[in-house]
């Protein structure tokens, strides 16, 4: 039977290179960049031996193992480069916009979690009655709105038509919690009924499974009472798989609020990558993917050791 | 193709199952009406110029930001557009950004799949190591680095959403090129003297094909709403030509004052998403009944 020790260890062993994989891709997608990178970066009135100056000042010049391993050394140390237009290291724009989403994220995944496992407990324990169907409905809705039409929507009946709360902005929650909080229920809203979409349909599913299963039926077959047999006997085993997939949606929500942190003008990471974008520094776009893709892969291999606690089964599948 | 080929009992028991399937499917109530109302889109689409009232992208400032009226249906824009104009014409690029960019990510992934299940070794090593990199980086994160790349515009963007997508369709082909090159009948073929080539071309690739079908489907939706969501950015469909998410973003400057604006494309995006999901929901329903949603 495998331990914790050897299965994290295993893991680790496939995280490592994927991280290198995305790490070449990212580097990749800096070399596709059609140009010169020293011309652009000495400007419209230079002339040649400025561009050769910066070209090897920069390792432009060096073979493209070199510029790799010069780059990913400099990455490893927290040196992502530098943004032109905001004049500050790209590490600094990624610490401080970063807790911006993470608290989005937070929010948006209690939403997701308070709507998602009781709708899906909902849609499986009333399977072919009404109220089943209205909550696979309400799935389906979740998962298919545009997220961003949503938020317009939002802000229209409730910012422009009722007043009732901020149409854009974010007040940092040290500054005042209340307005922090205002200003944050919309988005979590936004955000939390897509992953709530998600978690309805999984829960649901992994009920109806655990709902089926022997156990439950023995318990049935007890006398026990049908509340105490959803609640204590099939819900907490339903629930496992759906602890491990709410730890990977979290990763998608800190990278799937790039929409929404446009339409309500939250600071985040959604909004660094787009103003990057437009603003074409490379630099920031490569490492919002990098620390994106990094954060993910991450949290996938916290829920795989947290699928692997709370499943004894896997220890023995894992010999 | 001859009698004998026709007659032969593989052809004939493929065909049997997938007559149950579409049986299975046109039982599947809600997947019909929503492959109708697919339909409906559809048509829209191609026979855009004929039912459009006026010209998508021709301006009338005498008949600016109007409300829905008996003349404009759906209202108009801050140029005096016609609304339901643009949005019919807008079925076109939502429809198109959701099947070119599958079609690509299918037509480069089938083969590498092929190549990586069937093939195996280090090359399949190297293949998965690359889809699991990518499949880290989130769909619109990496459709949107890519675009930067590339620059904005509706083709771009559909190239950049078919990249983002070969991961999905990679690993799934793959997994399922594994699959059935342990079945029995693939061994019987090898026994039988065929060459790898013919075993991959002729048995391992059509029956690879029905899992992708069902994925295909759900990712058609995922790339109407990230065409749209690139749109909405900027970096999709170039103005003035109408698309449904840079309707929406012209639409947001104008919510307080012309809220319907607004409306009309989110729900066209929403009902068109909705429907595909619904048939996918179907197709996998009737390919696979244990997996019934």
């Amino acid at each position: 039977m495998m331990g914790l020790g050897g299965f994290i260890l295993r893991r680790l062993g496939s995280v490592v290179p994927t991280l290198i994989f995305v790490s070449l891709i990212v580097f990749a997608l800096q070399k596709l960049i059609p140009g010169d990178p020293a011309v652009a970066m000495a400007g419209d009135e230079s002339n040649d031996a400025v561009v050769e100056q910066l070209r090897a000042k920069y390792g432009f010049d060096q073979p493209l193992y070199v510029q790799y391993f010069r780059w990913i050394g400099n990455v490893l140390v927290g040196d992502f480069g530098s943004s032109y237009r905001n004049k500050v290291e790209v590490v600094d724009l990624i610490l401080t916009k970063l807790p911006v989403t993470a608290e989005l994220a937070v929010l948006s995944m209690i939403v997701a979690l308070a709507i998602g496992i009781p709708t899906g407990i909902i849609a499986a324990t009333h399977k072919d009655r009404f109220t089943g169907t209205l909550a696979n409905i309400f799935a389906l809705t979740g998962i298919s709105i545009p997220h961003f039409w949503l938020g317009i929507m939002l802000i229209l009946l409730f910012s422009v038509q009722l007043g009732l709360l901020p149409s854009a902005g974010y007040v940092p929650p040290w500054e005042d919690l209340k307005q922090n909080l205002l200003s944050l229920i919309m988005p979590s809203i936004v955000l939390g009924t897509g992953v709530a979409g998600v978690i309805t349909r999984h829960t649901r599913g992994a009920m109806l499974q655990v709902l089926s299963s022997d156990y439950v039926r023995t318990a049935r077959a007890k006398g026990v009472t049908e509340r105490i047999v959803v609640s204590k006997h099939a819900l907490r085993n339903a629930l496992i798989p759906v602890i491990t997939l709410s730890t990977i949606e979290f990763g998608q929500l800190l990278s799937g609020a790039i929409l929404t942190e446009q339409i309500f003008s939250i600071p985040g990471f959604g909004k660094l990558i787009v103003d990057a974008v437009f603003y074409r520094e490379y630099a920031v776009v490569q490492g919002v993917v990098l620390v994106t893709a990094t954060i993910f892969i991450l949290l996938n291999f916290v829920a795989d050791i947290l699928y692997f606690i709370v499943n004894p089964r896997m220890r023995g599948a894992n010999d | 193709m001859t009698d004998a080929v026709l007659n032969s009992a593989p052809v004939r028991s493929g065909s049997r199952i997938r007559s149950r399937a579409v049986r299975r499917f046109l039982k599947h109530r809600p997947a019909v009406v929503a492959l109708c109302i697919l339909v409906v889109f559809g048509l829209v689409a191609i026979f855009a110029p004929l039912i459009a009232p006026y010209d998508p992208i021709k301006s009338d400032f005498l008949a600016i930001r109007q409300p829905p009226s008996a003349l404009h249906w759906m209202g108009t824009d801050e140029l005096g557009r016609d609304l339901l104009s643009r949005l019919i014409y807008g079925t076109r690029t939502s429809l198109m950004a959701g099947v070119v960019p599958v079609a690509l990510a299918l037509a480069i992934s089938i083969p590498l799949g092929l190549l990586s299940g069937y093939v195996g070794g280090f090359l399949d090593s190297v293949l998965m190591r690359f889809t699991d990199a990518l499949l880290a980086i989130p769909f619109l994160v990496l459709a949107i680095a890519l675009t930067a790349l590339l620059g904005p515009g509706l083709f771009n963007a559909m190239l950049a959403i078919g990249i983002a997508a070969i991961p999905i369709f990679l690993r799934l082909a793959r997994g399922s090129a594994l699959a059935v090159s342990k079945e029995d009948y693939i061994e019987a073929a090898r026994a039988g003297g065929n060459s790898p080539l013919r075993i991959a071309f002729k048995h391992v690739l059509p029956n690879m094909i029905p899992p992708l079908f069902v994925q295909a489907t759900l990712t058609v939706a995922t790339a109407i709403i990230v065409e749209a969501s690139l749109s909405f950015l900027g970096l999709g469909q170039r103005p003035p030509a109408p698309s449904w998410g840079s309707m929406l973003n012209e639409a947001q400057r104008f919510l307080p004052t012309l809220p319907t604006m607004a409306l009309w494309p989110g729900l066209a995006i929403f009902i068109v998403v909705m429907s595909i999901n619904i048939v996918g929901d179907g197709i996998r329903d009737a390919m696979d009944p244990r997996h019934k949603s």
